[in-house]
């Protein structure tokens, strides 16, 4: 019997009786990637291919990438071996780029780890093809959010003071400072989400070393650990995944409390606010799920991923980013009418620089993009299917919430109590860190692309064998069974 | 927890004061405190670790200018203390001093964030004493390097002296055998600094029964060490 003609209940279902029946199951099918399964092989061998595919084109952005992030390294050299002062920072203004880029970053990756974990955990179907591409915006935006910590830093080459080990001085870093949590937390969960790829990924790159000969078979080998995909690895899987997800949801939403802290807890003028915590996490989510809306229309343009990235997972993640905006701008409003009723003077002057000052156009353009245009547009089902449409409203987002952040950090800071004090920032060296921090994270994902299966094979083909038709009086219903 | 000892203090009378600046000179050059180029002070990035601000009162031509020595204020509940990671900024609980270690500074910058007076000071490069500054540098104290921050030590390093040559001599720390660089400038007597414990000191007697003083941004709790003195019309801010 060979391997075609194997019985199955995924690949061989019994045939609907009906005309009706049979044309609306067609129609679930071609809307449902779950309900519209292919042999293993063959979805293998669409996971597998845009890995080997580079075209020239691949090739010109890699090295003009690689040329932006080199001019980065030179920059920060400069930087380590001049000081500081070749950046915009001044006094009062003592975070720069460096930390809206940290802020920034981490928020990117917040999608990730919400897609992959929290989404498993609510048995959200829809997430399964998504949630590689979504976990390694994570995984980089962590890396890049974490580099921009280093190159925050006054003396980088000290940075590890920052960290409890165990030294003759017998010093310790300071348990008190809202820092020392950020970069613990920043660490654990860079640590927690680069493991929780990892698992997610071995079986995939067992298959991928059982089809790939050369460098790549001998890469993969070693990567999978000894996959066999026996009854007993996959239950182990299945329980590391589960407890992983479960444990990994509480790290997400406590980084970016703890990244706020690091304003919140602070008697800086329109930092010390109490909803700080909530307020960064949902402003994360809504970049973070931006930013994989974006990466899911390039990567399926480019590795012609049509079969797995399909309007249903374009909907749900923009429907997703609909709730976020509203959940944003409540937060914001909280977070805006309680210093404004309060009538402190420092933030009057800020409000007013915000509203009628200097900062007025670029206010109002964060607001434009992260409130009214994504209401305004994203109720619609048109625009939802209209891929790119639909990244024309994701990037102005990451644009919005960019300059929100950047109003957080490097404009509430010029306004303290003491007038004279009070301070504009240019940034200079830091806009080339900045540039180069975004090309590295760009690179890696296009480098990451070609080695890893950015497509969860095994979680699609669990989804569709799961994954079955309901019959409910003369309708069809997409309706899941999990054995247990 | 060890008891405080002593309590340095510094009272600056707002009314006594001209805004003469040679406080500033005389922290520069006892501190080494450096000395940045003009294009830096247009960046923001002046570094003087007194400094006199000057806020103009009424409309021309009767305009009131108004001085406001600033100086780090040495809280005894120091907003910068806890925010730093590496135990850079620590407090001194034998003395309340405010201390700034220098070589323990990895520049993450969040004491100055959170000190609301903005009197600590970040070295964005490393300084450049150009002759004949580096002829006077103070052998007493360090010179800082990029990427460190630094603010007023109330002149440790003249307390200290102080208090190794009392020990030398065998009697107690007199009142009048610390004085810091900018008190010992002040023309005017704006400046006083003693021990706020000592109940015979001058610092101790000036602010006793005293209704014209008080402290910089009181509604914010951080307790400094540095009281300022105004009579009723030269009212500068909180």
């Amino acid at each position: 019997m060979s391997v075609n003609e194997v019985e199955h209940p995924v690949w061989r279902r019994p045939l609907l009786e009906g005309e009706d029946l049979a044309e609306q199951a067609e129609h679930l099918k071609r809307r449902h990637l779950l309900l519209d399964p292919k042999f293993p092989w063959e979805m293998n061998d669409d996971a597998l291919k845009p890995m080997y595919r580079t075209s020239p084109s691949f090739w010109v952005i890699v090295v003009a990438l690689s040329g932006l992030v080199m001019m980065g390294a030179i920059t920060w050299f400069r930087q380590i071996y001049w000081g500081l002062g070749i950046t915009g920072l001044n006094r009062p203004i003592y975070w720069g780029l460096f930390l809206v880029n940290t802020v920034y970053f981490i928020g990117i990756g917040h999608a990730g780890t919400f897609i992959s974990a929290a989404l498993r955990v609510l048995k959200i179907e829809w997430r399964r093809p998504i949630s590689r591409a979504a976990e390694t915006i994570t995984l980089f935006g962590l890396t890049a959010a974490g580099l921009s910590i280093l190159m925050h830093l006054g003396r980088v080459w000290k940075f590890y003071w920052l960290l409890p080990y165990p030294n003759q001085r017998q010093l310790w870093p300071n348990f008190h400072s809202p820092l020392m949590w950020d970069f613990m937390a920043i660490l654990t969960y860079l640590t927690g989400s680069t493991l929780f790829i990892y698992l997610g990924l071995l079986p995939d790159l067992a298959m991928a070393r059982d089809h790939t000969v050369g460098w790549r078979y001998r890469l993969y080998s070693i990567l999978s650990l000894g996959w066999r995909g026996t009854e007993k690895e996959w239950a182990y899987h299945k329980t590391a995944l589960d407890i992983f997800s479960y444990v990994i949801i509480p790290v997400m939403f406590s980084v970016h409390t703890i990244v706020s802290w690091d304003f919140a807890m602070s008697i800086q003028p329109g930092w010390n606010s109490t909803i700080f915590g909530p307020y960064f996490i949902v402003g994360a989510l809504f970049s973070g799920v931006a930013a994989v809306i974006i990466v899911m229309a390039i990567i399926r343009k480019s590795m012609r991923l049509e079969y797995f990235l399909r309007h249903e997972h374009f909907d749900g993640m923009a429907k997703f980013l609909l709730i976020l905006s509203f959940t944003w701008a409540y937060f914001y409003f909280s977070d805006y009418i309680v210093p404004w009723y309060n009538g402190e003077p420092v933030m009057k002057v800020v409000f007013d620089v915000l509203r009628r000052g200097w900062a007025a156009p670029l206010w109002y353009l964060m607001l434009f993009c992260n409130l009214l245009l994504p209401v305004a547009t994203l109720w619609s089902r048109r625009v939802r299917s209209n891929t790119a449409a639909l990244v024309m409203v994701c990037i102005y987002i990451q644009i919005g919430m960019y300059l929100e952040r950047y109003f957080i950090v490097p404009v509430f800071l010029g306004y303290n109590e003491l007038p004279f004090s009070w301070g504009t920032y240019i940034p200079r060296a830091g806009v080339l860190l900045t540039i180069a921090s975004f090309a590295m994270i760009i690179l890696l994902y296009m480098l990451f692309s070609r080695v890893v299966p950015l497509i969860p094979v095994w979680e699609i083909l669990e989804g569709q064998i799961f994954q079955g038709l309901k019959r409910i009086g003369r309708a069809l219903l997409p309706a899941r069974s999990e054995p247990h | 927890m060890e008891q405080p000892e002593r309590k340095w203090t510094m009272i600056v009378d707002i009314d006594k004061c001209t805004g003469c600046a040679a406080c500033v000179v005389a922290c520069h050059a006892e501190n080494n405190v450096p000395i940045v180029t003009e294009q830096e002070v247009v960046r923001g990035r002046g570094q003087h670790w007194i400094r006199i601000e000057r806020y103009w009162s009424g409309e021309y031509p009767h305009v009131k200018a108004h001085f406001l020595p600033i100086l780090c204020q040495h809280c005894e509940n120091a907003p910068c203390e806890p925010v730093c990671p590496a135990y850079a900024t620590v407090h001194s609980p034998r003395e309340n001093l405010n201390l700034q270690i220098y070589n323990r500074c990895i520049g993450t910058r969040y004491c100055g964030n959170n000190c609301p007076y903005k009197v600590r000071f970040f070295n964005y490069f490393d300084p450049n004493f150009v002759e004949p500054q580096d002829q006077q540098l103070n052998p007493d104290v360090t010179v800082r390097s990029a990427g460190v921050m630094e603010k007023c030590t109330f002149c440790v390093q003249r307390i200290r002296r102080a208090e190794e040559k009392a020990l030398a001599e065998g009697h107690p720390l007199r009142e009048d055998e610390v004085v810091p660089a900018c008190v010992q400038t002040c023309p005017t007597g704006a400046l006083v600094f003693g021990d706020l414990y000592n109940p015979e000191s001058q610092v101790a007697k000036l602010l006793e029964p005293n209704n014209r003083k008080f402290r910089l941004l009181e509604h914010l709790g951080t307790l400094p060490s540095v009281y300022y003195l105004k009579g009723g019309t030269s009212r500068v801010s909180e």
